[in-house]
């Protein structure tokens, strides 16, 4: 399959002599939803802003549709639909003309229809006469996606599309990234909110310091370097963790009522059949079992930490 | 071409102006309704006339250009530098156009306003004193390459500006005095020898002076001279545009 997005050895240095982007290679399938995580000043922007012509790469190439983001920058572009971080709009401007601009910045010709389409999906047809200032911050946040998607775009990217909203409004977010996916537009997200990438990504790529560090499926990532507790509750507490459990390195609570045992998802044997076998010899008896994995934050702290170290 | 862009760039520059139609019609009457009071009755009944035109009809081409360079380039600058002051510049800088057509777009859409206070300016003195226009179409031409290359100028500066002290102070500072001075008012040969000859190195006589000649069929600098400067302005700028976008100044980083 022909990648929709195709970054080889990207790079940005700027004038100061800061390296925001250390040669990137990244492929993106069509129809996808890539998540990319790193800190503050990891890169992500500057690396969607390189793709979307905002940011001039110093290095290396890359192509959206099969087009190269420099020399065939119109083809690129048109086939782009970019959210940016901060909620920037004309604030004395109705919602339908700041639509209408943006689908013919992008040369499309005025089509009314699609336009009530896009607004309707994002509830903003009833808005589309009122004033941007006039919009809460999250419908600000919808004119922006809506702004990005009325010239048909195939690619969109949603750069930390849900950065200081509430709750609410992040689920509903995520409701219509959902249903652009399934529209068939591709979609790479930058979020600083992990619980973000975990519930809507396919995969997930972690930049740190300009550099990828991995680039892998959301499921088979957090099955690889994913780890999972068992908790034992006890019927009667305990003093300390029996001889004969020794080798699985059980911690014991201060109640000395839950043993947890920590083991490794992607082992051949978590050994939790003999763990339960041994503690029924020791003589314990179980009141409970529960297993924990851990989180995708987890998961990318330690590997942000493992390339400070 | 990308010409759906460059009409969606000039009907959304226009709808700014639109929203504050009163004003941007408003404004130019009543500046010129001073202008003819002060200059016309109050200090323009002490003067007769200037190389044989009444001093109130000699007087509206410079208050035409006056209030088209300033108007032309305080739309143009503040059309771009507006986007790029609340963010929404991003949106430009990754669309599918290039320099030219964001150009045509800003440029045209502030280079009408100029053209729509102009025509206002030059209604309202038709009230005051009595116009006959020996060269019409010298006249409109001169009217639209002003409000064009001014528009242009005011563009440039929308985009050195990093704030608003900066995106005021080269109209305020170098532009609206180079008019004054420029015989707006005046005849240059009204002047000691002196300050004509420093006038001269002045680039708006040469317009004022040519926009004078296409209303009176006289001026203060032949008239090939006029229409070189202005068409020399016109390059420059453009020039300079091309230059700021090939090498993306000020605006991608």
């Amino acid at each position: 399959m022909t990648p929709i997005v195709d970054i080889q050895g990207l790079s940005k240095v700027y004038d100061d002599g800061f390296v925001a982007l250390k040669s990137v290679d990244l492929t993106i399938d069509e129809g996808e939803i890539l998540a990319l995580l790193g800190p503050n000043g990891a890169g992500k922007t500057t690396l969607i802003s390189a793709l979307c012509g905002i940011t001039v790469p110093t290095g290396g190439m890359a192509r959206v549709g099969g087009h190269d983001i420099q020399t065939e920058f119109r083809a690129a572009r048109a086939m782009i639909g970019l959210v940016p971080q901060e909620v920037a709009l004309e604030p004395f401007e109705k919602v339908i003309k700041t639509v209408r601009f943006s689908r013919g910045l992008f040369g499309k010709s005025r089509d009314d229809a699609f336009i009530e389409t896009t607004l309707r999906q994002l509830s903003l047809w009833d808005k589309r006469n009122n004033q941007i200032q006039e919009l809460s911050g999250g419908m600000k946040r919808r004119v922006l996606i809506a702004k990005a998607l009325c010239h048909e775009p195939r690619v969109l990217f949603l750069d930390e599309p849900t950065a200081g909203v509430d709750v609410e409004l992040r689920r509903d977010m995520w409701e219509i990234v959902e249903g652009l996916r399934q529209s068939g537009v591709t979609i790479i997200l930058t979020t600083h909110y992990i619980e973000e990438a975990e519930a809507i990504a396919d995969r997930i790529a972690v930049i740190n310091k300009g550099e990828i560090l991995l680039v892998e499926e959301k499921a088979a990532l957090m099955a690889r370097m994913g780890r999972k507790t068992l908790r034992i509750e006890l019927a009667e507490p305990v003093a300390h963790v029996p001889d004969a459990l020794a080798e699985y390195g059980l911690d014991l609570t201060p109640d000395g009522l839950v043993l947890v045992y920590t083991y490794e998802t992607s082992a051949a044997r978590t050994g939790i059949t003999r763990l339960l076998t041994n503690l029924s010899q020791a003589g314990l008896v179980m009141r409970d079992l529960q297993t924990t994995q851990s989180s995708l934050e987890e998961i990318f702290v330690g590997l942000v930490k493992e390339d400070a170290a | 071409m990308n010409l759906t862009a460059i009409k969606a760039i000039y009907v959304f520059e226009m709808s700014r102006f639109f929203r504050t139609l009163l004003q941007s019609f408003i404004s130019p009457v009543i500046s010129t309704v001073l202008y003819f009071v002060v200059f016309g009755a109050a200090i323009g009944s002490r003067i007769d006339q200037v190389d044989g035109i009444d001093y109130g009809a000699f007087i509206v081409p410079g208050l035409i250009m006056l209030s088209v360079m300033t108007q032309a380039i305080a739309a143009a600058s503040f059309g771009i530098y507006f986007p790029k002051f609340i963010g929404t510049i991003f949106e430009l800088l990754s669309a599918p156009v290039n320099f030219l057509e964001i150009v045509v777009g800003y440029v045209g859409a502030a280079a009408t306003k100029a053209l729509f206070i102009g025509v206002v300016i030059l209604g309202t003195a038709g009230f005051f004193v009595d116009l006959h226009i020996q060269h019409p179409v010298a006249m409109v031409a001169f009217l639209l390459l002003t409000c064009i290359s001014f528009s242009l100028f005011g563009f440039i500066i929308g985009i050195w500006a990093r704030n608003f002290e900066q995106l005021q102070l080269v109209p305020l500072l170098i532009v609206t005095p180079l008019v004054f001075l420029g015989g707006s008012f005046y005849s240059i040969s009204m002047l000691p020898p002196i300050w004509q000859t420093i006038s001269f190195l002045n680039p708006v006589v040469y317009l004022i002076s040519g926009f004078r000649w296409s209303f009176f069929g006289q001026a203060d600098v032949p008239i090939g001279l006029s229409l070189l400067a202005i068409a020399g302005f016109t390059a420059l700028c453009l020039a300079v545009v091309w230059w700021i976008f090939r090498t993306g100044w000020r605006l991608r980083t």
